[in-house]
């Protein structure tokens, strides 16, 4: 099964095109990169462009290669093959500390011995500044992410999240083009991890430098990024806006990982695509198609369009998930389908649901577990 | 939690241990030092201070205690000296040889001290290794005295014997430091000889500072080296100790210089305990 990069339109179309920027502002290109770990490919023919201003976050389930991406970028790791151009300057030969690149570490890796303020200014102090310049920036760092107050603490004698806080001063005080966070939010509890998501969002915006944040968090890659880098087992598996793969997903493996989705095989022929007792018109050649159907895209009969495929299936079971409910259905043919449906609404154990042709998105198969079927 | 009778079991031997084997001597050693020795050798059980007056007056045992602290002294640097980058090398750039290495590090523990002591008699000594070298390149005439039986051969052969102790404790310090704090200092954009200087070095000093106590407190108060090896001009307090509980028959004497070596010592070793509890940084 070909899944190479650049043959999906859409791929192409977000690698050259984001959204906000023209394609010549690429700040970063990174060009077939690969690296295994002995025999290991870990990395295979990465190719990517992060634009000036843009937040990119690379997400993957661990094993993914996205922390090793990451360390390339930085130059903690050599790759084996492939280029990286920051600004037309190519960056695979210099060490880390001649990259204009900054890293806010997963575990923050502040310096214990350090105070707060001589944690954020390490770098100006190497970097050979003045004292009065050290002193000014470092309190301008301290002050954007509001730990003034804690100047002359001890790394180990604030929280979490304020260590966080400050790791993001002592990388962004140093006037990087590049800013790469590595899972910096995963240490914190939910709750914290949402405000910090927000947080760090509008602090990128404010001061416009481009960000690779690498998670496997996908609603948090949803919630914060410009575009996000879907990387699989080593690869890439879509590069696009939130937005974009999320309604678009040219995977089937993009469609299960980025939300809930419904996968459905199908046959196509004559234009007619048909799966179990379903059938709907597409605009495909005949063959094997994989279709993906979000949740909230199948509605109970009673708001249904002209344009429906309808089914009758058994309710299994309902989750109560806020404003909405989380609904799986037995279709009468034995497909299982995850709906979501306005939260409250009663509905008999068997019920009518529909969807329309245009919501259910032909996908590529990436091999992965899909539908289920009972029986 | 405990029933009582498991509780009594696991606390009756060590105490036991611990008073028969350490409280009883060391009281024993402090009454002998208020004690005195008659013309008669017999030893007179009557309390007094003239051993502690007399270690402060006698010339030699002062004397002989200052040249102990300065021999530990430089022991205790140059083992340093060899020990951090043999240690550094070890926990940073060993890779997969590093287990072998350490390894070899501790294998020379398990020799016999004396062995050790005598080997370096036999490189030393005026028909030694060294000296027959010395002479067949003719760099040296004559066999070269000052070799054997100076302080320069106690040193030479504590540190050899001691470098070791300095190194474990050094190499444990470096292999705490999380390697992303380093990564995190080339970042910040230090080259590696200031990440050495300003993460490396203060983050592992808790170890140098241990490796110093064991290489300087191991090598005060050690009396084999300086029998063997030292001559007239390395003789180190234990020895004067030695031969006054020995030959000397001064018990009393010997006991009162005893203590106050104990209580030299324990004052170090708390002063460097302070010092490492103020560099841990955790």
């Amino acid at each position: 099964m070909n899944v190479a990069k650049g043959t999906n339109p859409e791929t192409q179309l977000a690698m050259t095109a984001p959204p906000t920027n023209p394609p010549d502002a690429s700040l970063l290109i990174i060009s077939k990169i690969a690296k295994s770990f002995g025999k290991k490919p870990v990395l295979r023919d990465i190719s990517l462009s992060v634009a000036e201003g843009e937040f990119l976050t690379i997400l993957g389930e661990s094993g993914s290669g996205k922390t090793t991406l990451l360390r390339i970028i930085a130059g903690f790791e050599n790759a084996d093959a492939g280029e990286i151009l920051m600004a037309g300057e190519n960056l695979i030969r210099l060490p880390p500390c001649k990259r204009r690149v900054n890293t806010v570490f997963q575990q923050y890796a502040l310096f214990p011995h350090l105070s707060v303020s001589e944690n954020v200014g390490y770098g100006l102090r190497v970097a050979n500044l003045s004292k009065a310049e050290i002193r000014t920036r470092v309190d301008e760092a301290l002050a954007m992410v509001k730990m003034g107050a804690y100047a002359n603490s001890k790394p180990s004698k604030i929280s979490g999240g304020q260590q966080q806080r400050v790791a993001l001063a002592r990388a962004l005080v140093n006037r990087p083009r590049l800013l790469l966070l590595d899972e910096p939010l995963s240490a914190l509890d939910a709750s914290l991890r949402r405000d910090m998501q927000q947080e760090l969002k509008s602090l990128q915006r404010e001061i416009g430098i481009s960000f690779v944040f690498v998670t496997h968090d996908q609603e948090e890659a949803m919630v914060m990024s410009d575009r996000i880098a879907l990387l699989r087992q080593g690869e890439l598996e879509q590069v696009a806006s939130p937005r974009d793969i999320y309604n678009h997903p040219a995977t089937s493996y993009t469609a299960q990982f980025i939300g809930h989705t419904n996968l459905l095989r199908a046959d196509v022929k004559d234009g007619i695509a048909r799966c179990g007792l379903l059938s709907w018109p597409v605009n495909l050649a005949d063959g094997p198609a994989v279709f993906s159907v979000r949740p909230e895209n199948i509605r109970d009969v009673t708001d249904a369009r002209s344009d429906a495929i309808s089914f009758r299936g058994k309710v299994l079971n309902q989750a109560f998930h806020g404003a909405t409910d989380l609904l799986r259905v037995q279709a009468n043919d034995g497909l299982i389908f995850v709906i979501r449906l306005a939260s409250g609404k009663g509905l008999s154990s068997e019920s009518e649901f529909v969807f329309s042709a245009s919501d259910a998105v032909a996908v590529r198969d990436s091999a992965q577990p899909n539908v289920e079927r009972e029986g | 939690m405990f029933s009582r009778a498991y509780k009594v079991a696991i606390t009756v031997p060590p105490l036991l241990w611990v008073i028969a084997l350490l409280l009883l001597p060391y009281a024993l050693l402090l009454c002998y030092s208020f004690w005195s020795v008659s013309a008669q050798q017999e030893i007179i059980h009557a309390w007094n201070l003239d051993n502690y007056r007399q270690l402060f007056r006698v010339h030699v045992y002062l004397q002989t205690l200052f040249r102990s602290m300065w021999i530990a002294a430089r022991v205790m640097i140059f083992s340093l000296l060899l020990g951090y980058p043999l240690a550094y090398f070890l926990s940073f750039h060993a890779g997969r040889r590093k287990d072998f290495l350490y390894q070899l590090v501790i294998i020379p523990l398990w020799v016999s001290y004396l062995v050790r002591a005598y080997a370096w008699k036999t490189i030393l000594g005026s028909d030694g290794v060294l000296n027959t070298l010395l002479q067949y390149v003719h760099l040296t005439r004559h066999p070269a005295e000052f070799l054997l039986y100076s302080p320069f051969a106690v040193v030479l052969t504590l540190t050899h014997i001691y470098t070791p102790f300095a190194i474990l404790p050094i190499f444990a310090s470096l292999e705490h430091i999380p390697r992303n704090l380093i990564e995190a200092s080339h970042d910040l954009g230090a080259s590696s000889w200031q990440t050495f200087l300003r993460v490396v070095l203060p983050l592992s000093l808790p170890g140098v500072l241990a490796g110093a106590t064991f290489a300087f407190v191991l090598s005060l108060g050690d009396f084999l080296a300086p029998l063997l090896l030292g001559g007239p001009s390395g003789i180190m307090i234990s020895n004067i100790v030695v031969s006054l509980f020995g030959a000397a028959y001064n018990w009393p004497l010997g006991a009162a210089i005893s203590l106050c070596m104990l209580v030299l010592i324990l004052g170090l070793l708390f002063l460097s305990e302070s010092l490492e509890k103020k560099w841990a940084f955790r």
